[in-house]
């Protein structure tokens, strides 16, 4: 029994001086994209921390005991939010025991509040359809201008934590939505000479940047959402390819692989790999540059 | 006379129908209105079946898990009805009703139904109800979660069929350290046929010996149980966890008998960034497992049978490799020195499996398995071919690492 006592005395003084010398907000997001739109909104009064770098697909990431470590000393915690992190967010946070950051805390932030979302089903949906998400799409992150609400968000969840940080976090956001507003006007008017274009996907990842850029996705490589493709859906798909008019088949890293470049050298078309995540470490550095970087690669890939 | 009856039906009809439609409603008329939106407090809910077609050598085989295939023909392993859900900003709850056939009735067992905090200070966390304890890796998995269609020898020996599993509280917490720590401490009765190598069941044996009917008197007749856990990311595409795991507990062959189980365990997983729906993947995991069990001097069938204590121990180790999208492989050796679970004198075992699983989506699977089976006990090895399906309907839980 003393031992018991004294281990949990122990536990009890060392974090003490933890939570003393801690300044910071300290932050963890889900992505990469909402951990540089917090940087953004934060400023210097945050230390962001993000757990599914911007290469890997965030629907299927480890609850690894290192990410409950992260969670369990954060102020605040981000996530996208429809159903996207449901396979891995519940049990790093039941694992983390940390107050502040559970569902409904003011430290709990969903990203998608107030979103316009695209493909929210209409009639009773079941698994019958595949990896359907109920409440609607959730790569709302890839339409620019879906970055303003994303941000307004976190800064809402600053201000709930950090009131201190007030002004701080307004001019912040102020800044972020202005540089926002002038980027977009710049992207659209160099994705204006493709308005109408045909692409093809490999999921439906891309909806809110095609719909943004006036792209519309004729066909997928999956048959339906998570269910891997079929060889008489490839034919039907590169039929749909040739019958339309697509130039480019639009996949992630992750997706990317024998049945993308199988049907790009079947169709005649060119597979154009496209990473849909801030990822540090690469040109990708924050969400400007996720926009400049797809913008670019498309406009030349269109060009040809 | 016939007046009083007819006066109290008429009321008790009125009364009833007041409770169905209030003609009165206390907080205004808008019970019909609110009643709908309440279906949001739902749990998340969901039914897994798991059932296997099996074909083994010798009718009189080596497999005593309860959840294992366990004759020539077909086998519903596990059928489980799991409800969760936030109870309140401080608690979550949630249950796992397990139904299945035992010799041809239809059962229903209370598997888990347990509340944890969500957030106590300190890194502290309280789980209170009926739980499968924490020792090792493969005693708190649900049948439809492990990687081979059967329960590892070691444990159905140490835990008997079911798992260990008992009423109790559990407290665990998460140490402020740079990496990942956490200590995990239980206590729980120890009695029924999910406590097998403690006080257990009145209608089992140990070594021989009856299993006296006793019921906890006092502390020292709990199960305790210690599991110090850790993890280490060894790189960015593999982690690892460590534990090992201590219970101690009094045992039905005698009034002051005790029992304890030590073991270790471990789990490596390499992924690569670029993963593709969680593949490819592989993944090396094992556990070692010693018991000491004092069994209590017995006289049955006038033969005194002297108080003496048991050793058992024994391990698996086990490695799956995910190739390809939708397909892994699998192989698992364990062994024991024991075969009987009621009677460590029994000879050594070891049984090695290869086992290809396809998975069309994450909620189905199909598993192929082959089970070499040796006993010191038989003469021949018993050979067992499996194929195992599963289905899941209704909510997605998590996947814990």
């Amino acid at each position: 029994m003393k031992k018991i006592i004294f281990l949990l005395m122990w536990v009890v003084l060392i974090q003490k001086p933890l939570t003393v010398e801690a300044k910071k907000i300290r932050i963890v997001t889900t992505t990469e994209d909402l951990a540089a739109i917090t940087r953004a909104v934060g400023g210097n009064r945050v230390q962001v921390d993000f757990i599914a770098r911007g290469t890997q697909d965030a629907h299927f990431i480890d609850a690894k005991p290192s990410y409950i470590l992260k969670l369990s000393r954060a102020d605040l915690f981000v996530q996208i939010g429809l159903g996207l992190e449901s396979g891995w967010v519940p049990s790093l946070l039941m694992g983390a025991r940390n107050a502040k950051i559970q569902r409904g805390e003011k430290g709990y932030v969903n990203a998608s509040q107030d979103i316009d979302l695209l493909d929210i089903p209409t009639q009773k949906i079941d698994r019958s359809a595949g990896d359907v998400h109920g409440e609607g799409n959730p790569h709302y992150w890839l339409d620019p201008m879906n970055g303003h609400r994303i941000a307004k968000n976190i800064a809402v969840g600053l201000l709930q934590i950090d009131p201190e940080g007030k002004d701080t976090y307004e001019e912040n956001l102020k800044q972020f939505s202005k540089k926002l507003k002038v980027a977009v006007i710049r992207w659209q008017k160099k994705m204006a000479p493709f308005k109408g274009e045909k692409v093809v996907t490999y999921h439906n990842s891309w909806i809110y940047f095609l719909k943004r850029f006036s792209l519309e996705a004729v066909a997928y490589l999956e048959p339906k959402p998570g269910i891997p493709p079929s060889p008489s859906h490839l034919e039907h798909t590169i039929e749909r390819i040739k019958a339309e008019g697509v130039r480019i088949i639009i996949v992630e890293p992750y997706f990317h692989g024998k049945v993308s470049r199988f049907v790009g050298k079947k169709s005649g078309v060119e597979v154009l790999v496209l990473p849909p995540s801030v990822s540090s470490g690469t040109v990708i550095g924050d969400y400007f540059q996720l926009f400049d970087h797809l913008i670019a690669s498309l406009t030349d890939a269109l060009k040809q | 006379m016939r007046l009083r009856i007819l006066v109290r039906i008429t009321l008790s009809l009125v009364i009833f129908l007041a409770l169905l439609f209030p003609l009165f409603p206390l907080n205004g008329g808008t019970v019909w209105a609110q009643s709908r939106p309440s279906q949001r407090f739902n749990p998340d809910i969901s039914l897994n079946g798991l059932f296997a077609a099996g074909y083994f050598s010798e009718p009189d085989h080596l497999q005593f898990g309860a959840h294992d295939p366990n004759e020539r023909g077909f086998t519903l392993q596990n059928l489980e009805l799991t409800l969760t859900g936030a109870v309140d900003p401080f608690f979550r709850a949630e249950g796992h009703l397990i139904f299945g056939f035992e010799d041809g009735e239809s059962i229903l067992e209370i598997e888990e139904v347990h509340m944890t905090t969500t957030g106590l200070p300190y890194g502290f966390q309280v789980m209170a109800g009926q739980f499968f304890t924490r020792f090792g890796r493969q005693n708190k998995q649900h049948p439809h979660a492990w990687q081979f269609v059967d329960q590892t020898i070691i444990n159905t020996l140490m835990f008997g069929g079911d798992g260990l599993r008992n009423l109790g509280v559990q407290v665990s917490a998460l140490l402020p350290l740079p990496f990942y720590l956490e200590l995990i401490g239980s206590v729980q009765n120890s009695t029924g046929e999910t406590a097998s190598s403690f006080l257990s069941s009145s209608e089992e044996t140990f070594a021989g010996r009856p299993i006296l009917e006793q019921a906890i008197d006092e502390g020292n007749d709990l199960l305790y149980m210690g599991r110090v856990e850790a993890s280490f990311d060894l790189s960015e595409t593999s982690s690892s966890v460590i534990g090992t795991s201590h219970l101690f507990g009094s045992n039905g062959t005698g009034l002051d008998t005790r029992t304890q189980i030590h073991g270790i365990d471990f789990f490596v997983k390499w992924k690569p960034t670029l993963a593709h729906n969680g593949w490819p993947f592989l993944i090396l995991q094992g556990e070692a497992i010693q018991r000491s069990y004092q069994a209590g001097a017995a006289l049955v069938d006038s033969n005194l049978l002297p108080r003496e204590t048991f050793k058992t121990e024994g391990f698996y180790i086990q490695s799956l490799y995910g190739f390809k999208r939708q397909w892994v492989t699998g192989i698992r050796f364990g062994s024991a020195d024991a075969t009987d679970p009621s009677d460590p004198r029994t000879g050594d075992r070891w049984r090695v499996s290869p086992n290809l699983t396809f998975y069309p989506s994450e909620f189905s699977k199909i598993r192929f398995q082959y089970n070499y089976d040796r006993s010191d006990e038989r003469n021949d090895p018993i050979h067992a071919v499996f194929v195992q399906y599963e289905f899941t309907i209704g909510a997605h839980a998590a996947h814990t690492f």
